[in-house]
């Protein structure tokens, strides 16, 4: 019971801190909206909304990926620097609810910026026939990973400036290898198998699935290398905490 | 560690590569008692403390906290203790009020059990009018006020206090030592690190130097001052000016060093007690009244200087600016 209070404690801080703060939510609906639009004209030269759903999959996993690595690696940076980060270290609960706690709040940010361009394209185009489960839980471990891999940037940088730059040294190689909006077929021959090396191949091809019921991967087997993903993930950043913040 | 002992450290070092931060120190801590740990800066307070709270492990060496390991279970032993920090490290964005209950809620308190407390504490530090405030809003004072209210919303068994009143000004200063001496009423024991002698000497039962890592005395305030008393100091006041009779009070009272001051004092100082009777019998015989007779004794910033040296290095070192020693 102790565990649970501390844990709402701290994402209900986080999100009433961080990601209820206007600057946060209009990021949040802005980036989404402004990739779709330019996507949609990029794709015809004028506005083509029959091409939106196919543009779906690439655009939520791009949003997601941004708005979860953003907040979470420049929110600890920040807490960091102001040393409030030592508060939840000295707190007596352990190292992975903490870690669980400020993940929550950046998850539920990612959720929010992926349907973003689903509300969107719904007002545009019929989206019947969208596999919904198994487009949200893609959605969840993509915001799962994503935010894992904004945490791991998080513990190596000192500065929120650091953090931004480490994030971005990740985020767009991502957008073009992880099947976003080329797919990975068309990739070079030594790119490919980078490509499978990263989480957001395997929830981007399972978006495609949910949502143009057409992925790479067997459905089952994304699921599982991404729930591998996020454990190791997990495991790696509890790791480096220790080691790196508790001198 | 014996029944009154609530915090036993024992060969604790911190070693950050080559450096060694903290050489292999043992002290014990009382239940309910004020334990002041002083040093200069870089001897190794903070991260003495640190690896007390759990934010530093250490290189070798046992903590043991009310019984329990603190260096293998720090979770365990950080549940019964609170932390003020030398920075206050709230949350600027949130007001007063939910800072406490923020830190409430991390101890795993109910809503309304943290609630509760935190407007007790509000009113208590005197932040009542403030917590509704941001605490980026807040004055140094207050801000130090309130992280220490953060350290006790739990109520800890120990609380740990690294430079609590430093940069602070005068008024917030006076009122936290008052709440330290509150709460240790209340029988929290309290750790306390800083490098204001007069703080230590005005509230700590007990306390230890750290220089260099190492602990070099370790006492009560009153054992420190009389292990650093070298013989006996009378300090006279009287009415008119001594010096002329100082030649004639040394050849008296031979056994004395005597010094004359022009402000009406005159000071002995002697190996032995000194009698004061002859004394004051041969300055009534001359037609002097002695408005004033004290003993001398040394200060804990006396202590504090012999056994850190702190004096004499800087001393040498402005002697080494003017090129008088090489």
């Amino acid at each position: 019971m102790k565990t649970w209070i501390a844990f709402w404690g701290i994402l209900r801080k986080d999100i009433k801190n961080y990601y209820l703060k206007p600057p946060n939510i209009s990021w949040g609906i802005i980036f989404p909206l402004s990739w779709t639009l330019m996507q949609m004209i990029r794709s015809s030269g004028g506005l083509d909304f029959s091409e939106i759903r196919h543009m779906l999959p690439g655009l939520m996993a791009m949003s997601i990926l941004f708005g979860t690595t953003s907040m979470l690696a420049v929110t600890i940076t920040f807490e960091r620097k102001g040393r409030s980060f030592d508060r939840l270290l000295l707190a007596p609960i352990s190292v992975g609810t903490m870690v669980a706690a400020k993940l929550s709040g950046a998850i539920f940010f990612g959720i929010f910026n992926a349907f973003v361009p689903v509300v969107f394209a719904a007002l545009f185009v019929d989206l019947a026939g969208i596999n919904w489960v198994a487009m949200l839980l893609a959605v969840f471990l993509i915001a799962v990973t994503s935010t894992l891999l904004g945490l791991m940037i998080a513990v190596s940088a000192k500065e929120v400036f650091e953090a931004q730059t480490l994030s971005n040294f990740f985020r767009f190689p991502m957008l073009f290898l992880c099947g976003l909006f080329l797919p990975i077929s068309s990739l070079p021959v030594f790119l490919k198998p980078i490509s499978y090396l990263l989480p957001l191949t395997y929830g981007t091809d399972l978006l495609g699935a949910a949502i143009l019921g057409k992925g790479v991967l067997p459905p089952v087997l994304s699921v599982l290398i991404l729930i591998a993903f996020s454990a190791i993930l997990f495991t790696l950043c509890q790791y480096n905490i220790r080691r790196k913040w508790i001198l | 560690m014996s029944n009154t002992d609530i915090v036993t450290v024992k060969n604790l070092s911190k070693n950050y590569g080559d450096i060694t931060a903290v050489n292999k120190i043992s002290f014990s801590i009382r239940r309910g008692e004020i334990f002041g740990f002083l040093g200069p800066n870089g001897a190794g307070k903070t991260t003495t403390i640190n690896m007390m709270i759990g934010l530093a492990k250490p290189s070798c060496g046992t903590i043991v906290i009310d019984g329990i390991d603190a260096v293998k279970n720090v979770k365990k032993a950080q549940s019964i203790i609170g932390i003020v920090p030398d920075e206050s490290n709230l949350y600027n964005e949130m007001d007063g009020f939910n800072n406490l209950c923020f830190c409430g809620s991390l101890y795993g308190m109910r809503k309304d059990v943290r609630e509760k407390k935190a407007r007790e504490l509000l009113e208590k530090f005197d932040l009542a009018k403030a917590g509704k405030r941001p605490f980026k809003a807040y004055s140094k004072g207050m801000r130090r006020k309130l992280t220490i209210a953060a350290g006790i919303i739990h109520e800890p068994e120990i609380l740990f206090l690294d430079e609590p009143t430093t940069g602070i000004d005068v008024e917030s200063a006076r009122q936290i030592r008052q709440m330290l001496l509150q709460l240790k009423q209340a029988g929290t024991t309290i750790f306390i690190t800083t490098h204001y002698i007069e703080d230590a000497e005005r509230i700590c039962d007990r306390i230890a130097f750290i220089v260099d890592g190492n602990i070099v005395e370790n006492g009560t305030v009153s054992e420190l001052m009389k292990n650093f008393t070298q013989g006996h100091s009378i300090r006279l006041t009287a009415d008119r000016d001594l010096e002329p009779l100082a030649g004639e009070l040394q050849a008296r009272f031979g056994d004395c060093t005597v010094k004359t001051e022009t402000d009406h004092t005159i000071t002995l100082i002697s190996r032995e007690r000194i009698p004061l009777l002859p004394v004051m019998e041969y300055l009534d015989s001359n037609g002097i009244s002695v408005y004033e007779a004290k003993e001398l004794l040394p200060s804990l910033e006396d202590v504090f200087v012999k056994v850190t040296g702190l004096e004499a290095a800087k001393l040498k070192k402005e002697k080494v600016k003017e090129g008088m020693v090489k």
